[in-house]
């Protein structure tokens, strides 16, 4: 049976829309993940040290990504501390360029992954 | 009106996994509209960078209601929107967000005819100095010097000087703002909602891409704007200027950090000749100059 457009849509999670003229029109809905996982476009790779971290929000305010997000009271120091979302981050580094402590290093994301799996060898 | 950074709204407003470039402007400062206004806001975006940040169906990277249309429209489009959400009684800000072509050059005459009849909305120009969407072609808000792929020695006109345009139509709120002040950006666009009228704010937003600097000095640049006095931030209430912070300080020229440091981080300007900074630097103390007349004639310097 041929799908039409509104059903494939309100399949999918997106509501259909009926104008007075009777179309269905469909709409897209907010969501993350617009574009897919945007975390394979990054080369450099933001990886917070909570010990510098003092809770400034800064980094999640100027985030263009919105990847960014506070958690409150995580910190060694009792802190709120930002948690980056890698899935989606695509490491331009605007939050380390803001951040007034330089809590947040930018690693090249290549070695990091390498390191990543080297170290998850070793231990299995 | 002072924000508190730790007490504004946590609901996403962009969404992870958009489609714009890393270290984009113009989805900040989408983020800050989204905080400032929450959810009474509904926006219309003409053709430029953000009708593609939206990303693809059944997605779309912003979490408010958009309305996308052609680029000489978008004005006259939310001038209806307006009057028919105000007629069905629903509470809602209609809201602009158009690039500085679909401003200045394409939808010029439809923010003209909306802020001559007074309409009830906020316009937003999103300032990255050229058509960056289309492959950074030269704009009428380019500044003088600026390389584009349409002028590749070097731009040999100024920029218009758009939110003076505007506020000659003697609408009750005109504004500019930068993405490096997100608080100023934030406080203005909240200032905006409480008055009844045509709103014009101006946003600075460097563009990685365009002006060919590294992503991650998108704020730094913007706020280098700022303080070598590049870019002035400003408003018009009911046609009183007023200088904001942290401008209203830079009025003294020696307390302004030399244009040369905002200049050279940007590979738009590399091909600049010492003649050419003489010419940024002239119009910058043009631009200086009008403001301090227009303190003086209010009386208030």
């Amino acid at each position: 049976m041929a799908v039409s457009e509104s059903e494939e849509s309100r399949k999918r999670g997106v509501v259909a829309v009926v104008e007075p003229a009777g179309h269905k029109l469909p709409l897209s809905m907010a969501g993350p993940g617009a574009m897919g996982k945007t975390g394979y476009w990054r080369t450099q790779r933001p990886v917070v040290n909570t010990e510098k971290c003092t809770g400034c929000y800064l980094c999640w305010l100027y985030c263009p990504d919105n990847v960014i997000e506070m958690v409150p009271g995580k910190g060694p120091r009792g802190q709120d501390i930002p948690v980056i979302d890698y899935d989606y981050c695509k490491g331009c580094g605007v939050c380390a360029a803001v951040c007034p402590v330089k809590a947040i290093d930018m690693v090249d994301e290549s070695k990091f992954l390498a390191k990543e799996k080297e170290e998850g060898d070793g231990n299995a | 009106m002072a924000v508190n950074i730790k007490k504004l709204p946590k609901k996403p407003y962009v969404m992870p996994g958009h489609a714009a470039c890393p270290g984009c402007p113009e989805s900040m400062g989408f983020k800050y509209l989204g905080m400032a206004l929450g959810d009474k806001a509904v926006v219309v975006i003409p053709a430029g960078c953000s009708s593609v940040i939206q990303g693809l169906w059944p997605r779309q990277g912003f979490g408010l209601p958009i309305l996308n249309i052609v680029f000489a429209a978008a004005a006259s489009t939310a001038s209806g929107l307006a009057r028919a959400l105000k007629r069905r009684g629903v509470d809602a800000q209609v809201v602009v967000w158009a690039g500085d072509g679909g401003t200045a050059d394409i939808g010029f005459q439809a923010l003209s005819a909306a802020a001559e009849r007074g309409e009830d909305i906020i316009y937003i120009c999103v300032d990255n100095e050229a058509y960056m969407n289309t492959g950074i072609q030269r704009s009428g808000l380019t500044p003088y010097g600026a390389w584009t792929t349409t002028t590749h020695t070097g731009k040999r006109q100024f920029k218009k000087p758009l939110p003076q345009i505007v506020a000659a139509h003697r609408v009750p709120y005109v504004a500019t703002t930068s993405v490096g002040y997100p608080w100023d950006f934030i406080a203005k666009l909240k200032k905006a909602a409480s008055i009844r009228g045509f709103k014009y704010i101006h946003l600075h937003a460097p563009c990685p891409v365009g002006w060919r600097f590294d992503p991650s000095l998108t704020a730094k640049i913007a706020q280098l704007a700022v303080e070598t006095g590049a870019w002035i931030l400003y408003e018009y209430e009911n046609g009183k200027l007023r200088l904001n912070p942290p401008s209203n300080r830079l009025i003294d020229p020696e307390k302004r950090k030399p244009v040369e440091e905002y200049l050279k981080l940007q590979g738009r300007f590399r091909h600049l000749k010492p003649e050419d900074v003489e010419m940024i630097k002239k119009e910058i103390e043009t631009n200086w100059e009008e403001i301090t007349r227009a303190l003086k004639i209010q009386g208030d310097l």
